[in-house]
């Protein structure tokens, strides 16, 4: 009798205890790994603030892509919602499927300087090969700059 | 003709299917032996109608022919002719036509294989799994049948297969995946036959418990083939990257472990019956979730090809269906197996529902990451879409994984039913002190670098290994030699030490590559060159080259080491000349201790390109270790007493069950 109580105790303690760190975990990772998306518009507005870590979207600026005379693998382009423009600053090899005006999102965080310093770029993949996320942020980038921009 | 002669066979084994999911129910229900005896015969006619089916899309695909809708999307004529048979899953239809012909052929296998099986049991799982061949045959005639023609407009020529695709890992990596994924269909017919009958026994366990190793065994292939895919040929040098589709292949696989450790409970101690019937379900859910989200688009990422919304409408009806029906039964019936041997704290069956639980939290918390940009939207609206990162499914995943393999070895040390404390204190101290101490110093003395997060890693490593080595000491020590004290061992312990060993190969492989990568993307003009440890990379320069469907910019980076010369690098810009894709083609240097890789970036002006060139050491062991583990589940399933011939009654077999490990407790080792 002893023996099948303790056992049950040993199993609701592991449930709770599971659940407990479950729960803990994710509410500490969601914080941690949730990157929202901000248009070039909303960060002119000072939405967001420095150091914090999103994610931009909009359209590589026309003319606006330079890869020479910078520092070591460096590149540096405008994302623009064709209402504001951020400039992106970005050390690395460009994707794939990146060219000046088409859509682009790039995670990172501002500056002092309020550059958006990009640790990853993610190109238009050809419509077969766009992440929802990538997608769906690109969606919003233009979506947003037409209600902002053509009201 | 050759693809109507498809399109036919794929129409007969729906027929096949629809008589083999009715007929055998209705022969167990009306006792009519005959109608039980009918579903051997419609396993075969369904995989002969299968096969014959997926013969016909290969040969349209080798013989060009255009007319076919499905081959005139993937396919090209300039395309090798390997590639244009793999190209045969290199879409959405044929993809879904493996899918069936993989349900069609385990059906097949469990006919064949299950001659020990009561007919009234047999008749009930193969019709299980012919309801589930019925689903998908449906859904594929009706929303993606890959024989569709064009016929008013036959184009002369294809667009071509994604040129990411066109690599000998797309030709390997999906049939063992969906080798794997649908293999969990097995486990599930035969937790839905032990919910009808009401019969969940040791010799059900043990019926279900080599289907269920042979399909995770697959599945930690085919993840281990998708991640080296991603390795080589996506060119980032990364291996996982927490992308949708890899979580939806990778949840059914800690499900499918999680089920295959409560197997072993059920079979040996007739306990955690009613969890193991719900595992069984769940593992087969996600599979199927899988499918869903990759082949509906709703999350989409590199794997998502044409996405159609009404396809995804009848996939999560499928979905729906299969899950509510089930777990509708479970409710029903679940109360009915419910097991009754008694067990105290510390015993192996509570280290194996630790094993369990932590699974299926960390099965939970992936889920909510994968699906958590869904549920913002459905909450939030569009309009400020959410992505869920790396950081998040780490925070979540390593801590999970860091107790789990703590409980590991206790787990697998302890014995059935009772351990005492003294016991386990007495098997583990001093390994649990050596590995700490081994884990801190080997680190330490190497590296001269204090890193907390290699030292766990490394710590744990050791507690498996030496784990592994204690437990096998401790089990041949009453033995005359070790020679014979091993050979006494069985088969299925053999394959749970080698794919815990598997375990600890994984742990040191991701956790050393993930530290002690050097990544470098610098900007290389001709001449110029970067040194990373004792190797020194030349940038010679970019040249074009020719290949047989595509140009090429082609990069020649020579590598020095301590200054002699070493190997050339060569990687390629691929430009595709049927669509004028991009891909980028990496080169590496594999090597057991370390990985080196180059890939082109984009050029920057004067001949000057920014280069990739990383140095990933023990890189390697990730997939070492995933082989190792699958190697395990299969020396498992050739333990001898799975292949029992007698069917012995119910009784009989649990009062065996329960001696044999009153007798010899230290025998008693598992696949876990």
């Amino acid at each position: 009798m002893l023996a099948h109580r303790q056992q049950k105790l040993a199993i609701v303690l592991f449930i709770i205890f599971g659940s407990a760190l479950a729960i803990g975990l994710v509410l500490f990772a969601l914080k941690e790994g949730i990157n929202v998306f901000y248009t070039p518009t909303e960060i002119s507005a000072g939405e967001v603030g420095q150091g914090q870590s999103f994610r931009v979207g909009g359209m590589v600026k026309m003319g606006s892509l330079v890869k020479e005379g910078l520092e070591g693998a460096e590149v540096n382009f405008l994302a623009t919602d064709f209402c504001n423009d951020v400039l992106v600053s970005y050390t690395g090899p460009l994707p794939d499927l990146f060219r000046e005006g088409q859509g682009v999102v790039a995670d990172g965080s501002l500056d002092n300087a309020g550059t958006f310093k990009a640790t990853q770029i993610l190109a238009k993949h050809d419509e077969n090969y766009m992440s929802a996320e990538v997608k769906a942020s690109l969606d919003a980038a233009e979506s947003a700059s037409i209600e902002v921009c053509h009201q | 003709m050759i693809p109507e002669l498809g399109n036919f066979s794929l129409v007969l084994a729906l027929s096949l299917a629809f008589l083999l999911s009715v007929l055998p129910m209705v022969g167990v229900y009306r006792n009519n032996q005959m109608l039980m005896t009918l579903s051997r015969p419609l396993c075969s006619g369904i995989w002969v109608f299968m096969v014959i089916s997926f013969a016909c899309l290969a040969w349209a695909f080798l013989h060009d022919d255009f007319s076919v809708a499905y081959v005139a999307r993937n396919s090209n004529t300039l395309l090798p002719w390997y590639y244009k048979f793999t190209a045969v899953w290199g879409g959405h239809e044929g993809s879904l036509l493996l899918w069936v012909l993989m349900v069609a052929s385990w059906t097949y296998a469990v006919s064949l294989f299950s001659r020990n099986l009561p007919l009234d049991i047999l008749a009930r799982v193969l019709a299980v799994m012919g309801i589930i061949s019925v689903c998908f045959l449906i859904f594929m005639l009706l929303t993606s049948n890959p024989f569709d023609r064009l016929m008013l407009n036959t184009p002369a020529e294809g667009t071509d297969l994604n040129p990411l695709l066109q690599d000998f890992g797309l030709i390997v990596h999906p049939p063992f995946l969906y080798m794997g994924y649908v293999g969990f269909s097995v486990a599930y017919a035969f937790a839905i036959t032990a919910l009808l009958t009401g019969k969940l026994d040791a010799a059900w366990a043990r019926w279900t418990r080599p289907w269920t190793n042979i399909a995770w065994a697959f599945l930690s292939i085919g993840i281990a083939l998708g991640s080296w895919w991603a390795y080589y040929e996506l060119g980032w040098g990364g291996w996982w990257f927490w992308d949708p589709v890899e979580n939806v292949a990778f949840m059914p696989w800690l499900v499918g472990t999680a089920l295959i450790h409560s197997l072993a409970v059920t079979e040996k101690r007739g306990v955690f019956k009613s969890w193991t019937v719900l595992l069984a379900i769940a593992a087969f859910s996600l599979s199927l979730l899988g499918t869903f989200i990759v082949r509906s688009g709703l999350l989409t990422s590199v794997h998502a090809f044409a996405v159609d919304p009404e396809r995804g409408l009848v996939l999560l009806t499928i979905l729906l269906l299969v899950i509510g029906a089930s777990l509708f039964l479970y409710a029903l019936r679940a109360p009915v197996v419910k097991g009754n041997a008694s067990y105290t704290a510390t015993s192996r069956e509570v280290f194996l529902l630790i094993n369990n639980i932590l699974l299926v939290v960390a099965t939970a918390g992936i889920l909510l990451g994968t699906l958590y940009p869904l549920i913002h939207a459905a909450i939030n609206g569009e309009d400020q879409p959410v992505s869920v990162g790396a950081p998040y499914f780490n925070t979540i995943f390593l801590p999970l994984m860091g107790i789990l393999v703590a409980f590991l070895t206790v787990g697998s040390i302890s014995r059935w039913k009772k351990t005492s404390l003294a016991y386990l204190k007495q098997q583990l101290v001093k390994v649990a002190v050596a590995s700490v101490a081994l884990g801190v110093l080997v680190p330490l003395i190497v590296t001269r670098e204090v890193n907390i997060g290699i030292f766990v890693a490394v710590t744990l490593a050791f507690w498996i290994v030496m784990g592994i080595a204690r437990d096998i000491q401790v089990k041949t020590s009453n033995k005359e030699s070790l020679l014979q004290g091993l050979k006494s061992l069985s088969l299925s312990y053999y394959g749970m030490q080698i794919a815990h060993f598997g375990m600890a190969v994984i742990i040191l492989g991701i956790c050393l590559t993930s530290h002690y990568s050097v990544e470098r993307d610098v900007r290389l003009a001709p001449g110029e060159s970067i040194e990373i440890g004792s190797y020194e990379f030349i940038f010679e320069g970019v040249s074009p080259i020719q290949g047989p469907n595509y140009t090429a910019d082609a990069g020649e980076i020579t590598v020095l080491k301590n200054g002699k010369s070493y190997l050339t690098l060569t990687p390629e810009k691929r430009t595709y000349r049927a669509t004028g894709s991009v891909q980028t083609e990496a080169d590496i240097d594999v090597g057991f201790f370390r990985d080196l890789f180059a890939a082109l970036g984009d050029p920057r002006g004067d001949g000057a390109w920014v280069v990739r060139i990383h140095m990933k050491p023990f890189v390697f062991w990730i997939w070492l270790g995933a082989f190792l583990m699958a190697a395990g589940g299969f020396t498992a399933i050739l333990d001898k007493r799975y292949r029992v011939k007698e069917v012995k009654a119910e009784k009989e077999q649990v009062t065996q069950a329960n001696t044999e490990i009153d007798a010899a407790p230290d025998l008693a080792g598992e696949t876990g």
